[in-house]
């Protein structure tokens, strides 16, 4: 059995950043870190457009708060957007210490982009492959530093809870088969987005709420799971994202008259408005019949060619590379065909300004979290900064947290993976009969979703689909399994993802279903206006026993930034 | 009209029960242009046997997840469009020059290893505080090293690579072409840590400059430059042995 006193489950930008902080705030103690892919293949990597921080003179946090507040239609807690916005800059010149190639101003400094919602240009930027590069650079960071040591593609199964207390976790180890514990004094929950519950998502296929439903069912509250982001800009048939940058440099959207079409939205940002409202235009736009047909449906153009060749290929060369691969169009020439598309989940596990779940020795940071920061809309380039910010806070509290803790125990914990073990055995490797096949329900949940739980919402599609999803997770129990193998059975891992994202899919609805207004990306078409009379309130989505999610409310906090009306 | 269709050939190799890989052949619809190679698994997987076992994921060209041969060539399956197999069948195995640990699922602990073993992280004499903001650096150091950066770590080079597939000792294009990120990098300070590494015996010397890695590399990475360069480097130290030492 390994033990260690932190363990990370997820090795992407929050994870990474969690654990070189545990190692750096206290050098004696040991860090696993467990993740389901190898840790460059974690969805970070996709980010594009940048990471915000406030490193220019002219720029102050006070704004940055105050975008972000704004941004997230004043859902989001102050104190901890007021601590992020001075956390983020320090974060960003660590991850330049440690070699990300960030772009350059003529001066050597680091450059910044303008983006969507942010009043001033703060969005620093690796070319439009930001993710990419800071992932790779934390993550090559992370193997100079002897006590972190990674499980590689081995898949968390369940949290281990004793008196209360989060003390490790059963994790598959994919490549033997093998169940194992792996205990620690503190674990840190990173495990990204749950895209993959939409058809059409932006999300990798890794990217299943693992840690969201992870934490539920270990009775952690799910928070703003109504929350949903649609980023505007998807390229169609696949989803893949071209980046909130290409407008921030300069780019427009144009529907098929041929008008920047967002003037009737948000005409004093235009393109640079943020994602829940330039998303919500569209859709709009689609309905009034002025966007273009294509194979794949709908879309918007978007437009480049007035940017020039060299302003592309320095500044936007993949979205260049991903026009010329995945749509055949050379963006200098031609415009880049987009609509809405699932994007990011502001909702997550209920955690505190330092990662504290209300379990003792359980945190979370990155995606998977809710610790306040994003409220009911995000804004493009806060994510990557919060996975800095709040994956060293997370790992600087597990640290210090399991310097005084108790050690762990052995005798409940191999009952506690007996059991595990068996459960899953029985349920899916020794599952015989059977008749639904896995793909079949995830594609039904997926195209579901996208229909009730979308850009626009209303409660008679919520309430249908209560019930799809509901017979869906009949139908689950009815799963055929091929696939009985021990080596590297990703029939297994995908069924154990398709019970995580029948799991968090249920926490949305029902959040969205009780959310009787409209706020941020959560759009009701029955309750068009915002609420804070009734609804300046965080959804808190807690497991009954009997299986379905109640919800609890908890106030906003307030500090300097009163609520007002949100026009752009 | 029919149906459009196509054959996929994937391999499959279960080492609990099978001696060998082998194709298995599967015959599916292919209703739309914009199908890639990862599409046609995936249709497998989703609707014909959830048995089949491959690595995937963001499936727009950048985890490196999805690398496997395609018709004999290491192919990113994310973007290896369908289109440009059709009528043919599309022969889909497990990269080149790796153990395979099942269907289309490599072993690549091996490179997992050489990563760490050229220290892939700026090195320096005196670390600059946070404090002190960030070190000043001009687009051209970063045109330095930048296409070195963009290595993804898909192993697609490996498997294209002669050497490696003779000598798995051998370092290999894409742990070089990193070194060679760090040591370009104007704030790095570590060339004399990593050389030792790079220049022995089962370093650079052993690559014959074929090529193919370049070729390959879906990312415009060109690793063999890298290892040229590398060569040269490693040649000027000890011609010039009270030459530049740090």
């Amino acid at each position: 059995m390994e033990s260690y006193d932190v363990l990370v489950i997820g090795g992407g930008l929050a994870g990474i950043r969690a654990a070189i902080a545990a190692a750096e705030t206290n050098p004696r103690i040991s860090v696993g870190m467990v993740s389901k892919v190898y840790p460059m293949r974690s969805h970070t990597v996709s980010a594009e457009g940048g990471a915000a921080a406030v490193l220019r003179p002219e720029d102050s946090y006070e704004t940055h708060a105050y975008d972000t507040i704004k941004g997230s239609d004043y859902l989001a807690d102050q104190d901890v957007v007021e601590a992020f916005v001075r956390e983020a800059p320090i974060e960003v010149i660590q991850m330049e210490h440690w070699g990300c190639p960030w772009s350059r101003e003529p001066d050597g400094k680091i450059s910044a982009r303008p983006f969507g919602g942010m009043t001033t240009w703060r969005t620093c930027f690796a070319a439009d492959k930001t993710g990419f590069h800071m992932l790779h650079t934390v993550f090559q960071t992370s193997l100079k530093y002897e006590q972190i040591h990674r499980h590689d593609e081995a898949f968390v199964t369940k949290l281990l809870i004793e008196d209360s207390r989060c003390v490790g976790v059963v994790a598959l180890d994919q490549r033997s088969g093998r169940f194992d514990a792996i205990t620690a004094k503190a674990v840190i929950l990173a495990t990204g987005g749950l895209g993959r519950i939409y058809a059409f998502t932006t999300n990798g296929n890794i990217c299943t709420g693992d840690g969201m439903a992870l934490a539920y069912r270990a009775g952690v509250g799910l928070k703003d799971m109504e929350m949903v982001q649609f980023h505007p800009t998807g390229l169609p048939f696949t989803g893949i994202l071209i980046t909130e940058a290409v407008r921030g440099e300069g780019g427009y959207l144009t529907n098929k008259n041929g008008e920047r079409f967002l003037k009737d939205y948000v005409p004093n940002k235009m393109e640079l408005g943020p994602r829940d409202i330039i998303s919500r235009a569209m859709v709009t736009e689609f309905e009034a019949g002025r966007g273009f047909e294509g194979p794949h449906g709908k879309y918007m153009n978007l437009d480049v060619r007035h940017l020039g060749e060299e302003v592309i290929d320095r500044k936007l060369p993949f979205m260049r590379e991903l026009g010329r691969e995945f749509v055949g169009i050379d963006i200098v020439h031609e415009p880049i065909p987009v609509r809405p598309v699932m994007h990011y989940m502001m909702g997550g596990v209920d955690a505190d300004i330092s990662g504290a779940t209300p379990v003792a020795g359980l945190y979370a940071a990155g995606e998977c979290a809710n610790v306040g920061l994003n409220g009911g809309n995000r804004l493009g380039s806060n994510s990557l900064s919060e996975c800095l910010v709040f994956g060293a806070a997370s790992g600087r509290a597990a640290a210090e947290y399991a310097s005084s803790a108790k050690p762990v125990t052995a005798n409940p914990v191999d009952a506690m993976l007996w059991d595990e073990a068996r459960r899953v055995e029985s349920a899916y490797l020794e599952k015989t009969g059977g008749d639904e096949r896995i793909g079949t329900i995830r594609e039904e949940m997926q195209r579901d979703m996208d229909a009730g739980a979308g850009v626009f919402r209303t409660k008679e599609g919520l309430g249908k689909l209560t019930d799809q999803l509901g017979g869906l997770r009949e139908r689950f129990e009815r799963i055929k399994i091929e696939d009985s193998s021990r080596t590297f059975n990703t029939e297994l891992t995908a069924a154990l993802e398709l019970d995580f994202m029948l799991e968090v899919s249920q926490t949305i609805v029902a959040s969205a279903l009780a959310r009787e207004e409209s706020r941020g990306a959560h759009a009701r078409r029955d309750f068009p206006e915002r609420n804070d009379e009734k609804f300046l309130k965080h959804t808190v989505a807690v497991k009954r026993p009997d299986g379905r999610p109640s919800l609890e409310y908890r106030d906003v906090r307030i500090t300097n930034f009163k609520p007002q009306a949100r026009t752009y | 009209m029919a149906e459009k269709r196509i054959t996929i050939q994937a391999t499959r190799y279960d080492p609990d029960k099978d001696s060998a890989p082998r194709l298995q052949s599967y015959d599916i619809p292919f209703p739309d242009e914009s199908m890639v190679v990862l599409d046609a698994l995936n249709y497998i997987k989703s609707h014909v046997d959830g048995s089949l076992s491959y690595r995937w994921s963001c499936r727009m060209g950048i985890c490196g997840s999805c690398g496997m041969m395609v018709n004999g060539t290491p192919k990113l399956t994310c973007s290896a469009f369908l289109r440009d197999y059709w009528p043919r069948p599309v022969i889909v195995q497990p990269l080149n020059n790796f153990p395979i640990i099942r269907d289309l699922v490599i072993d690549m602990e091996d490179f997992m290893h050489k990563l760490k073993s050229i220290k892939p992280w700026i090195i320096r004499k005196q670390e600059l505080p946070l404090g002190a903001g960030e070190h000043r650096q001009s687009t051209a150091q970063i045109d330095e090293f930048r296409q070195f950066s963009q290595c993804i770590n898909c192993m697609l080079c490996y498997a294209a690579c002669p050497v490696y597939g003779l000598n798995n000792e051998f370092l290999g294009p894409a742990a070089i072409a990193l070194a060679r990120r760090y040591n370009l990098d104007s704030r790095d300070e570590g060339l004399t840590k990593r050389l030792p590494m790079i220049a022995d015996s089962e370093g650079v010397w052993e690559c014959s400059f074929v090529g193919e890695c370049s070729v390959v590399c879906p990312k415009g990475v060109d690793p063999a430059k890298a290892i040229q360069q590398t060569k040269l480097d490693t040649t000027m130290r000890f011609v010039l042995p009270f030459g530049n030492r740090e």
